[in-house]
């Protein structure tokens, strides 16, 4: 183990470690744990300059309230919901299909579109901006769920794709000839032998892009217009203008947006770090 | 056997793949392709087909390379973004060396660190949005947090967001909060891969501390710095969100980058041949690095075999 696991060292080295770790660590989540004392702080708090003292009175109901008090934060949370698990579900079902026959199957065009899915990685959204907005609006669904769940899956069905014909291409082919030489069928192979077997591997991608989408803020800006549709990330924006220098309102809008994937990666921590460092070890 | 057992096989991938492949042609490759169509032309962004009297295309005009040679030779705004967006791919990866020395200074086993450790991790799955926020809010020199900091050491507040020289600088910075939680956690990981043998065999010949990670620790973390360089640099050239949350583009277009130049320029200013053309620039400047990036992929996989 790199570097020298600490308990080699002497005692106070190892309470120093102990001590530098907790410091850090507080360090580096001052922002957050500014935001989210801010979020229960009152307004006249702010006013005095108390912002990273522990608040004066306790407002936590009275801030968390206020945010929803004109319904526009819970219709944007929904939105998220509607929106995000949808998609989560959609890339997940394309993207196993596609990446058990990119791995499993041999056809002429096979390298040519796993190169095109990974390719789309890293497409900068700017270029397809203009057409996917006009594809929106020509097909009816500019400005409902619809165009923000299907663009969405398609985009990330590319990365899902590659990541699962990785993931498939390394399972034993032997299993699938011999469910062939028994006479299954194809689909009968994908819902029976490669579902169960890449279990994990969709769990790690469905977190990873629950979060991915939760957090778009660019698509829901382009694709969706008014309140009905609209996410969390772009309504919580426009709610910062309505709210001003009421960064008690601000802070706790900002905990409730960012709290669904919060919840979820410490739920599924695992999972999540599998699915990002997908590759960092041998890649 | 019915004609699909017989050719079950030769049928299945179209099947499979059709959904996928359908809707990346549709939503990915076509608008890739229409972008550039459309930055050859000027449109304002109405009624596309819409046809004059001796019907040609009224909306939608030619004008060739109009739009790139106003973009390279009358636009300072575009170098403006262009010099942000090189400001932007250098020093967000500063988030490299930070995430490497947070990896190697948990990569520790002691009770309660899998706890720390999710902590360090999770400012990466907050968005843009509210990191964006909580970072102009600390920027504000009226109610900023910052304002308090910088009085402790006796300096004098100055609002950053507003000052067209430091205004794209606070904005990496706040970038930097989820990019080190990112680069973090691909080092940990890759950490946990680097072989023990090697570590021994290392000791053995009196290698330790910085010539032990230089010379053994950090060659066996290629495939993690491959990840996170790659990564980084996407996210670095993609900037978007951060900036219209914290500037949108200001102070008198000082934090523009090609990213947001080209949504203004489009949906703002209504000249979409000229946002296609910014947005093309943007995308030849990533196919660079896409060429790059498979060329060393797949250079590996066959060194591999």
């Amino acid at each position: 183990m790199f570097p020298t696991p600490i308990q080699k060292y002497s005692i106070p080295v190892n309470i120093f470690y102990r001590v530098a770790l907790i410091v850090t660590l507080f360090i580096w989540l001052m922002p957050l744990i500014a935001v989210m004392l801010t979020s229960i702080r009152t307004y006249d708090d702010i006013l005095a300059g108390n912002y990273w003292g522990w608040p004066k009175d306790i407002a936590a109901i009275e801030n968390y309230s206020a945010i929803f008090e004109d319904g526009r934060m819970a219709r944007y949370f929904l939105n998220s919901m509607i929106i995000t698990l949808p998609t989560v579900f959609g890339t997940l079902l394309l993207s196993s299909m596609a990446g058990f026959s990119l791995a499993m199957h041999k056809f002429k065009l096979n390298i040519l579109l796993f190169c095109m899915f990974i390719a789309g990685n890293f497409v900068p959204f700017q270029i397809l901006m203009i057409p996917v907005r006009g594809l929106t609006v020509d097909l009816g669904i500019y400005n409902t769920y619809y165009g923000l769940i299907i663009f969405h899956i398609a985009f990330q069905t590319g990365f899902c794709t590659f990541f699962l014909r990785n993931f498939i291409k390394e399972l034993p082919f032997e299993l699938i000839e011999a469910a062939r030489a028994d006479g299954a069928t194809e689909w009968m192979i994908y819902r029976k032998i490669i579902l169960p077997l890449i279990v994990p591997a969709l769990a790690a991608l469905g977190v990873l892009e629950f979060t991915f989408i939760w957090n778009d803020y660019f698509w829901a800006l382009i694709l969706s217009q008014g309140d009905g549709v609209k996410p969390v990330t772009v309504g919580l924006d426009n709610m910062r203008g309505q709210w001003v220098a009421n960064y008690n309102l601000i802070s706790a809008g900002s905990v409730i947006a960012a709290l669904p994937p919060v919840i979820m990666f410490f739920l599924m921590q695992r999972h999540f770090i599998n699915g990002l460092t997908f590759g960092a070890v041998k890649g | 056997m019915t004609f699909w057992e017989r050719n079950q096989l030769k049928l299945a991938p179209f099947l499979f793949l059709s959904p996928a492949v359908g809707l990346f042609l549709i939503f990915v490759i076509y608008p890739i392709a229409d972008s550039i169509w459309v930055s050859f032309h000027e449109w304002s962004g109405v009624n596309r087909y819409a046809l004059d009297d001796e019907g040609n295309l009224k909306n939608f005009k030619w004008v060739g390379l109009d739009n790139y040679i106003y973009l390279f030779t009358n636009d300072d705004e575009f170098y403006v973004a262009v010099f942000n967006n090189i400001k932007w791919f250098f020093f967000s990866l500063i988030a490299i060396p930070f995430g490497i020395l947070l990896a190697l200074f948990l990569n520790q086993q002691i009770l309660g660190i899998r706890w720390v450790k999710s902590f360090f991790y999770f400012p990466f799955v907050i968005n843009a949005v509210v990191i964006g926020i909580v970072f102009t809010w600390f920027y504000n020199p009226k109610y900023g947090s910052l304002t308090y900091l910088l009085g402790f050491f006796g300096m004098e507040p100055f609002p950053i967001l507003s000052d067209e020289n430091y205004a794209t600088y606070g904005i990496i910075v706040a970038s930097l909060f989820p990019g080190i939680a990112y680069t973090m956690i691909i080092y940990i990981t890759g950490l946990t891969a680097v072989s023990k043998d090697m570590i021994e065999a290392g000791r053995i010949d009196g290698a330790s501390g910085f010539t032990m990670f230089w010379n053994i620790i950090l060659p066996q973390l290629r495939p993690a710095t491959l990840i996170a360089v790659v990564v980084t640099i996407v996210g670095a050239l993609r900037s978007f969100d951060l900036i219209a949350v914290m500037t949108g583009g200001g102070p008198w277009g000082s934090t523009n980058v090609l990213a947001y130049k080209m949504y203004e320029d489009s949906l703002f200013n209504f000249r979409m041949g000229y946002g296609a053309s910014t947005a093309v620039i943007l995308f030849i400047l990533m196919d660079i690095y896409i060429a790059w990036f498979l060329y060393r992929l797949f250079k590996r996989e066959s060194t591999e075999k």
